[in-house]
């Protein structure tokens, strides 16, 4: 008997404002512990929440970005739970009215297309960091965090397999980080991924019941995960067991997840409007504005990059994988009129930096002037190929200037000065054989000669302008 | 509405308190008279009356996105029950 697997996405994404969601506080991540901390977000009593409006905004693109309904009469619930991490003992979030409804993605899983319906999208405030003390046994609290905004982008259960997850959460981060509502750093939890399992036996329509899984911090937990917890409830149905509906942490380094109790009996939220905050109006002015400020998205450009600049779609998914390198190459293209060779860069040389500098593309900060100059310099027959791939790297590497640093390593090849004539001259007079061959129709003697003109010019002379005088002098 | 023993157990759990039985007897008696003075609205007529989660007309009450100065950390810290130098501090949470 086979058995299938159904999975939903809870994903939370913190939103790239400024400025925390219902206070001035900074959004920055990795101060010093409570350093970013008001009476707002830090909950003391007395104190109002008022709504930053860039997080309705984001909240409104994204939904746009995703085919969703924008809800036009919304409002903020809050949502009881007692634990540290939340100093006011609630969150405020979005149950009745969420921003944002009925939206799909479609994905595309080793080639198979599918379309993953979207439930909503709802607005809430992230929580502090709770950090064991081994000297005391007590638990400390950061509320930095407490207050940056964030998206839950809940789908249906529509998954199937941890690879058409993995395509999902691929082609959500790629939106978001084009939308520029979201950084989508994993490692610094911007992006986090809550993963809703169950099975049942193929052919069944009845959903199994379900565990959560927390605690996944990339797309490599994400996947072994989904992994371990599908084996292990069918373990347990097989072996004659139930699934007990829970909330289950992943250890990575162990490759286990387990039950955590301690949140056990937590799950009665009692949930009612928050009256601190104002309900939410928004109108078909403000829904078209947002509209008109969405950018082109990475398939919009991977379409655009193939159609008008006949580029192959590993080259565009290369160029559209972080937004950074997007917006690299398209200056660069605009800045030297070659977008082929600009994404030959790109693809090529930047790539290999890139990797081999352990550099992820969120933190590329080549400049594109100073690399439009350079493909400016090798397309005009300035500077070779090798010396082309030299100053990259020193521009990549070094933070070079493109000219100094050519000029300092006589990587500027030699076409219109006195050097190529005198050259082609010498080489000439020296080879009285082949120039008589070339005389007498022989090709092969011009590219001895030609050989000959290089190697006298130390490699620095262009090739154009050398062959060129050359048979110049020849015939 | 009647406050029982069973429903102060279920609070206290959710709340992560721990209640004397004075205290529970008290504060069982305490919420019967709250929830009751409550249920009073029960006795109005709102047929008719539309749904709404707020009592004022107003929306849209927005802040800029712009960042202000947060609080000094020690004064923030000093209205806390128990904090370290950089940190609130609570009874053992996290495993």
């Amino acid at each position: 008997m086979s058995w299938e697997t159904v999975i939903g996405l809870e994903v939370h994404t913190e939103l790239a404002t400024k400025s925390k969601i219902f206070c001035a506080c900074t959004t920055a991540f990795g101060g010093s512990p409570n350093t970013h901390v008001c009476p707002v977000c830090s909950g003391m009593p007395g104190t109002l929440p008022r709504l930053n409006r860039q997080v309705v905004e984001f909240a409104i693109r994204t939904g746009l970005a995703l085919d969703c309904d924008i809800t036009r009469y919304g409002k903020f619930d809050r949502k009881n739970y007692v634990y540290p991490d939340l100093p006011k003992a609630y969150q405020v979030s979005q149950l009745y009215a969420p921003i944002c409804q009925n939206g799909h993605l479609d994905i595309d899983a080793g080639g198979v297309p599918k379309t993953i319906a979207i439930r909503e999208i709802h607005m809430e405030e992230d929580a502090g960091k709770l950090i064991h003390d081994p000297l005391t046994g007590s638990t400390l609290v950061d509320y930095n965090r407490c207050g940056v905004p964030l998206l839950e982008i809940v789908s249906q259960p529509d998954f199937r397999s941890a690879a058409e997850v993995l395509a999902y959460l691929e082609k959500l981060r790629e939106t978001l980080l084009f939308l520029e509502v979201s950084d989508c750093k994993m490692q610094e939890g911007s992006l986090r991924a809550d993963v809703n399992l169950s099975v049942r036996r193929t052919g069944e329509t009845a959903l199994g019941t379900r565990t959560e899984m927390k605690n996944l911090n990339s797309f490599r937990a994400i996947g072994r995960a989904i992994a371990y917890e599908a084996a292990r409830q069918i373990d347990v149905l097989e072996e004659g067991g139930v699934i007990t509906q829970e909330t289950r942490r992943w250890d990575d380094d162990k490759g286990v997840s387990y039950s955590m109790r301690s949140k056990e009996n937590a799950q009665d939220y009692r949930y009612f409007p928050e009256p601190d905050l104002l309900p939410l109006r928004v109108d078909d002015d403000w829904v078209e504005r947002e509209r008109a400020a969405l950018p082109e998205l990475a398939h919009q450009k991977r379409a655009r990059y193939i159609a008008d600049y006949g580029l192959s779609e590993k080259d565009a998914a290369t160029l559209t994988g972080h937004k950074r390198v997007s917006d690299l190459f398209e200056a660069l293209a605009d800045k030297t009129a070659a977008p082929r060779e600009a994404a030959n860069l790109v693809t090529g040389e930047l790539m290999r930096l890139l990797n081999r500098t352990g550099t992820l593309p969120e933190d590329l900060s080549a400049d594109s002037g100073t690399l439009a100059r350079l493909i400016t310099l090798v397309l005009d027959g300035k500077i070779n190929r090798n010396a082309y791939k030299e100053a990259v790297e020193a521009v990549f590497t070094e933070d070079a200037d493109p000219d100094e640093y050519i000029s300092a390593h006589g990587l500027l090849m030699l076409s219109d000065d006195g050097a190529v004539a005198e050259a082609v001259a010498a080489v000439v007079a020296d080879n009285p054989k082949s120039v008589a061959d070339y005389r007498a129709g022989k090709q092969q003697a011009l590219g001895f000669l030609m050989g000959q003109a290089m190697r006298r010019l130390g490699g620095k002379g262009n090739p154009a302008a050398v062959s060129q005088a050359l048979k110049e002098r020849l015939n | 509405m009647q406050i029982d023993g069973a429903l102060i157990a279920y609070l206290e759990d959710l709340s992560r308190l721990s209640l004397s039985d004075a205290e529970k007897t008290r504060l069982a008696g305490d919420l019967t008279a709250i929830v009751g003075y409550m249920a009073k609205l029960d006795e109005l007529d709102t047929a008719g009356v539309p749904e709404r989660s707020h009592p004022f007309d107003h929306t849209n009450a927005f802040r800029a996105d712009v960042v202000g100065d947060s609080f000094d950390r020690a004064l923030i810290l000093r209205n806390a029950p128990d904090a370290g130098d950089e940190a609130f501090r609570v009874p053992k949470t996290v495993e």
